[in-house]
């Protein structure tokens, strides 16, 4: 049978992929320890489902979790015609735009922390006009999200460029001669080509916010996400305290992320 | 309905330049020419695609030469169809319908009676990369059609398919024709432009060299591209000298050729086929009107014996040399020969 045949070439490894496969395992087991360990040592079953029990994680990661997918989400209203834009058009000054893109992306977090903080702060312009409609930033969940939209749009705006240029020109135009409107072509064929780049994107984007603890931190200590909660209990009680509720805070996003996408790959196939 | 006036454009290393032509309203108008001659450069500034540089091009009398792409009213049918990936072949050809604000219940019926008029109606549910090149060729086409747009543009529609689907694609394309619908085909296969085109413009390194109805076309060819297509192997650039009532001189190079007739004097092309030019190792006598030495360049097989290239008085002739007489003429590259021209063989067209 040929097609077995052809399977069996390329199971053949050589020496050097073995050496290379050798690596990754060890990179493999960097990653996986740890987490590992989290599950061995303090978080089993009973010390999870108790930590479960505790009202202010379970508020904690609630808050974590929706200030992380809205801020996501009304990010991507912009960030997505954004990316579009950059896929598609040549302008001048463009490779600074991307490069004032991916910023966020290598400053350290404390600092982008201080940066978000300095803008939306009760003294500043936007502070005084948000605190003119009643709102404050600063220990509000709207300053989380700002927070953790800082760090983390840069993902979703790269993954949906470049899910965007992906998408043949082509395609477009030809939807151009049949009559639609840009803004058609947009919704209905540059969109819909490029779902799957946009979703991993917007995960990217989400799971990064949710994890944000460094400008978080400073933005708004309170009300209490939780890597701020976990951060503090591991001040105040310790390890042994903090590790059931980091346990349940990586299960919820492991649960969380696996779902998505299986979502995605649904969609993929219909 | 189509004016087109001097239009010239640069893109992506093909150019066009002053390319002027009409279509009328039911016309089938082919641009015939070699590849990279700027035929879908053409294409895709009518269909607003690409920008010209010069020039003017009217629909209906409307300028429409700097019109965006959604408001010509022309449908362009890609050489690699375009068909949308992640819709159906149904939602597919109701896609203009739906720019144009037709209700999803009208354009879904309207879209499946296009389906039926280009025979696809059974692959209605099926995904664009599910389908065989002439059914993607036959939904791209219904695609076009459902806007019923003023001119159907259609780039090297039935090249990309194998010999059978082609043969009844072209069948389709006919039929559209007869319909109703006015059809700007570019292509390089003479084939399609003899059985599809009512009127053919040949273009070649950017121009339009010539332009008429099918029949002015390739009956009087005034290039080597065309002439070569119509089965005439020499083609050659001349003039006449004399012309008489059953006689007349044309001149090439260093080549005289006495032609039964003429009907002009001056600029022109001589053509005849490669079977009235006979080769012969020893002169014949008496010397015929038309005799010339050359030297053998190619040989070539073909199914009924052997072509000959010469290279004759500073001319390329193309002659044909029958099975029966191959062995005896032992030809070989380098040789020198005696080509004739039939008597009453070649006709000159005006340049």
């Amino acid at each position: 049978m040929p097609a077995t045949r052809t399977r069996g070439v390329g199971i053949r490894w050589d020496p050097m992929q073995l050496a290379f496969a050798v690596l990754g395992g060890l990179v493999l087991l960097f990653i996986v320890a740890p987490l590992a360990g989290l599950f061995f040592f303090g978080g089993e079953p009973a010390n999870v489902v108790a930590a479960a029990g505790n009202a202010e994680l379970r508020d904690s990661i609630w808050l974590t979790l929706w200030t992380s997918m809205l801020a996501t989400a009304l990010l991507a209203l912009a960030a997505v015609p954004f990316a579009y834009l950059l896929a598609r058009k040549d302008f001048w000054g463009k490779r600074l735009v991307m490069g004032l893109v991916d910023l966020p992306t290598v400053i350290p977090h404390s600092a982008a922390g201080i940066a978000v903080l300095t803008v939306i702060a009760r003294s500043s312009p936007l502070g005084q006009a948000a605190a003119g409609i009643g709102l404050d930033f600063v220990g509000h969940p709207a300053g989380i999200m700002v927070a953790m939209s800082f760090v983390s749009i840069p993902f979703l705006i790269n993954a949906a460029r470049d899910g965007f240029a992906a998408v043949p020109e082509r395609l477009e135009k030809a939807a151009l001669t049949l009559g639609a409107s840009p803004l058609r072509v947009f919704l209905t064929i540059a969109v819909p080509l490029a779902w799957r780049a946009i979703l991993s994107g917007f995960v990217l984007m989400w799971a990064r916010g949710m994890s944000e603890f460094g400008a978080v931190v400073i933005v708004a200590y309170h009300p209490m996400t939780t890597p701020v909660l976990i951060w503090e209990w591991f001040g105040a009680y310790g390890l042994s305290y903090a590790r059931p509720a980091a346990a349940l805070f990586v299960l919820v996003c492991l649960v969380l992320f696996i779902l998505l996408r299986l979502l995605a790959r649904e969609r993929d196939d219909a | 309905m189509l004016e087109v006036r001097n239009l010239s454009a640069r893109w992506d290393g093909f150019a066009i330049d002053d390319i002027s032509f009409s279509v009328a309203a039911g016309d089938y108008f082919v641009l015939l020419g070699p590849s990279g001659g700027g035929k879908t450069l053409v294409l895709e500034i009518l269909a607003g695609l690409h920008p010209a540089t010069g020039g003017t091009v009217l629909l209906d009398g409307r300028e429409i030469t700097g019109s965006r792409i959604q408001d010509r009213d022309l449908a362009l049918v890609y050489q690699d169809r375009a068909l949308f990936p992640h819709l159906t072949v149904h939602k597919n050809i109701a896609y203009g319908l739906a720019a144009q604000g037709v209700t999803r219940s009208k354009r879904l019926d309207r879209a499946a009676e296009l389906a039926g008029q280009v025979g696809v109606a059974e692959l209605l549910h099926r995904r664009p990369g599910t389908l065989s090149g002439g059914e993607a060729q036959r939904v791209a086409l219904a695609r076009a059609l459902a806007r019923e747009p003023k001119l159907l543009l259609l780039d090297e529609p039935l090249s990309a398919l194998d010999i059978r689907a082609r043969e009844k694609l072209r069948a389709l394309l006919r039929q559209l024709h007869r319909a109703g619908n006015t059809i700007i085909h570019v292509t390089h296969d003479f084939e399609e432009a003899v059985s599809l085109a009512s009127h053919v413009a040949i273009m070649a390194e950017g121009r339009i060299i010539q332009m008429g109805t099918r029949d002015e076309v390739f009956v009087e060819p005034r290039s080597r591209f065309v002439a070569r297509f119509t089965g005439v192997d020499n083609f050659i650039e001349g003039e006449v000298t004399e012309a008489h009532d059953s006689s007349a001189t044309f001149v090439a190079d260093k080549a005289t050729f006495q032609l039964a007739g003429a009907g002009f004097v001056g600029r022109g092309y001589l053509l005849f086929r490669r079977r009235d030019l006979e080769v012969h190792r020893q002169a014949p006598s008496p010397s015929p009107a038309n005799l010339f030495t050359g030297r053998v360049v190619d040989l070539a097989p073909t199914r009924s014996g052997l072509e000959v290239r010469l290279d004759a008085q500073g001319l390329t002739l193309v002659a044909h040399v029958p099975r029966r007489q191959v062995a005896a003429l032992e030809l070989e590259l380098g040789m020198e020969v005696y080509a004739v021209l039939r008597e009453g063989a070649g006709r000159v067209v005006k340049a």
